[in-house]
């Protein structure tokens, strides 16, 4: 896993409530076996009409937006537990989603990808959409040692909660499975006294 | 302090804790299927590590497999690679494999059960949320990703916070042409689709221990449709009784002892939930939904409510259903029906649907396919007789997969049609791009099938 980097953004808005993983990557694109190239169909049916031509209507075929960030509405990332959908966002160059509710499932694959999801109340969200609403340019900034998103111009400043393991594994880019691997001996220890019925 | 089931077992699988809130968490059982393992096999190459249990892991080849021809080779040159990829992994790490073909093969959630490797006191993970229908037989099974799945094919364990605890009391007796699907969908319809985000649901009450085995698995598979990572239920001589005799269900002596050991699998009087919800299974009826979220689901003779809260989210998902609020679900004229899916493809769904259908047709304009969930239901029906009924009422009868539930093979639903499906989500394009998916119970869709059009199968069966 990358290393997240702190990072100064413009953001994508899509103010969409109950965003499913079918919507992020659908299953008709999840026959490959390696984790490159998702990004290509990232909301594939959204950006693509059903003829394969370009939907100008949508967010991220809007030229006027851009950036690191993906706004989205509450309940991100509900249904399938597939990571497509966090590998996807991050091929496409995402780095950070906010909303104001992230679904369990996608919330771990996220954090286990480098993409950090960031929950912020209602209210901030509303005002985040705003700010990006009156002015596309608008610049973000994360801080994930002080678990900061702000933007200093029109004082907003929210902090947000992070797990403190999910924290130091995104801050040194550190692997789950590297360190599930480093305790094998405790591991072995439980299951010699470990039951399955 | 008196404990929960999920507790219970939750606690007598921590092999330690990172910190406050992560625990290491030991799993017994993990299922993997050919489409969210690849990458997790990938990294195990590179990684140069092999299983750390290789005993515990199963395999399966559901989601992506054709249900027509399966003894020929896979058309789809990526479908093929990617099962070709799963044989391959399995043969080179010693898992073992039901691939295609293979006569215990069959959706993930339906052959753990039917294998007896989902047992009690379990935890059970799978790259797949549908996990959650194991427990129904009183474990903790939940869905992860693929970089989860590297972790506990490496380690055999995952890191997890404890989530929180939901109770949903169900009491009262179903009526007729009332099933554990409309039970579960008017308990999301309730709920609502983030309601349980964060919470592990421990169902109870009368009207859940009423039901049967194969039932409570259709009610624990949908618990990620609110948000919830599982849902489980204490196990009972229903239980017992399905597991007694199963291929890996323990044996002899063994058995006793688990037996003994699955009797403890309760929730203790006056434990703490984080959330309660009680709810009367009189005011069941059969749901039928008209969005595209399982939460907007209504009872079968209510009309489309109004989007009182002026929602973007709800306007365009009527946008996309080409349906109005104000109106009538009942009569509306449909173009496919699908029986199959984890949700609905065992052997009692197949019975109910054929006893049904027997000696009626289905209407002419309409396209049924029903597909087994595994070869074992498969072959089941055929020595029943069921296959039979279904063809002479000119349904499609399927072999065993995940099929149209998520579109990834051939099967998909054209643009713009509706479809009548016991699977469990009707997201925009889930059953293929342009799809209008209804998710309704086995006998309503039956119903549909034969009459063309949304009909309330308590008129027909009171009839
Ligand atoms: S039947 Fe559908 S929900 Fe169930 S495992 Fe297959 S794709 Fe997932």
């Amino acid at each position: 896993m990358e290393k997240f980097i702190d990072l100064k953004s413009t953001a994508i808005p899509l103010p969409i409530e109950d965003i499913d993983t079918d919507q992020i990557i659908p299953a008709r694109f999840l026959k490959a076996t390696t984790r490159q190239g998702f990004g290509e169909n990232l909301f594939r049916d959204w950006r693509y009409n059903r003829e394969g031509q370009i939907n100008n209507q949508f967010v991220l075929n809007n030229p006027i937006y851009h950036g690191k960030i993906l706004v989205s509405g509450k309940n991100f990332g509900c249904g399938s537990s597939r990571e497509h959908a966090a590998w996807a966002l991050y091929d496409y160059g995402f780095r950070v989603v906010v909303s104001s509710f992230f679904a369990d499932i996608f919330k771990n694959n996220a954090l286990n990808n480098g993409l950090l999801p960031i929950t912020v109340t209602p209210e901030k969200l509303h005002q985040i959409f705003s700010l990006i609403e009156n002015d596309p340019n608008t610049n973000f900034s994360i801080n994930l040692a002080s678990q900061t998103f702000s933007q200093p111009k029109s004082g907003v400043e929210i902090s947000f909660d992070i797990d403190p393991f999910k924290k130091m594994c995104l801050t040194k880019g550190m692997d789950t499975i590297d360190y599930l691997i480093s305790q094998k001996e405790s591991i072995t220890q439980f299951e010699a006294n470990h039951k399955i019925y | 302090m008196p404990k929960t089931l999920f507790d219970k077992i939750w606690e007598r699988h921590i092999v330690t804790m990172i910190d406050d809130n992560q625990a290491i968490l030991y799993i017994d059982r993990h299922f993997i299927h050919e489409v969210t393992s690849p990458q997790a096999f990938n990294g195990l190459t590179k990684r140069k590590v092999g299983l750390h249990n290789v005993k515990l892991t199963t395999a399966t080849a559901d989601h992506n497999v054709p249900t027509i021809n399966q003894d020929q080779p896979i058309k789809d040159p990526l479908s093929k690679k990617q099962v070709d990829a799963l044989n391959k992994n399995c043969a080179d790490f010693g898992i073992e494999l039901y691939g295609l073909g293979h006569e215990k093969q069959g959706i993930v959630h339906v052959i753990g059960p039917e294998l007896g490797l989902t047992r009690p006191g379990m935890t059970i993970v799978c790259g797949d949320s549908h996990t959650s229908t194991h427990g129904a037989f009183g474990c903790i099974a939940f869905g992860i990703g693929t970089s989860e799945v590297e972790q506990v094919m490496a380690s055999q364990c995952i890191i997890q916070k404890k989530p929180k605890q939901m109770l949903i009391n169900v009491n009262g007796k179903l009526s007729k042409g009332v099933s554990s699907k409309d039970v579960i969908l008017y308990i999301i319809s309730k709920i609502g689709v983030a309601g349980a985000t964060g919470h592990f649901v421990e169902y109870a009450g009368d009207t859940i221990q009423s039901l049967s085995q194969e039932a409570r698995m259709t009610v624990c598979n949908m618990s990620i449709e609110m948000g919830a990572r599982g849902g489980l239920i204490a196990p009972d001589e229903k239980t017992i009784s399905y597991l007694e005799g199963k291929e890996n269900t323990p044996k002899d002596e063994e058995w006793e002892l688990s037996k003994a050991f699955y009797q403890e699998l309760y929730t203790e009087e006056n434990a703490k939930f984080d959330q309660v919800y009680n709810f009367d299974a009189t005011d069941i009826s059969p749901m039928i939904t008209y969005g595209t979220n399982p939460g907007m689901g209504i009872k079968i003779d209510e009309s489309i409510p109004e989007n009182t809260s002026n929602s973007e989210s709800f306007k365009k998902s009527l946008n996309y259903m080409d349906l109005q609020s104000g109106k009538e679900m009942l009569g509306m004229p449909i173009d496919y029906v699908f029986i199959g899916s984890c949700t609905n493809s065992r052997i009692e769904d197949l019975r109910e649907v054929a006893s049904f259908v027997k000696g009626k047709q289905k209407a002419d304009k309409v396209k049924v396919f029903i597909v087994p969930g595994s070869q074992a239901v498969e072959k089941i029906a055929i020595a029943e007789g069921i296959d039979k009924i279904l063809i002479d009422a000119g349904f499609e009868f399927r072999q065993a997969g995940c099929s149209a539930c998520l579109g990834m093979n051939e099967d998909k639903i054209p643009p713009g049609k509706y479809c009548v499906s016991t699977s469990n989500r009707n997201f925009e394009g889930r059953q293929g791009p342009g799809a209008r998916t209804l998710l309704a119970s086995p006998l309503t869709a039956a119903a549909a099938a034969i009459t063309g059009k949304i009909t309330d199968i308590r008129t027909i069966l009171n009839n």
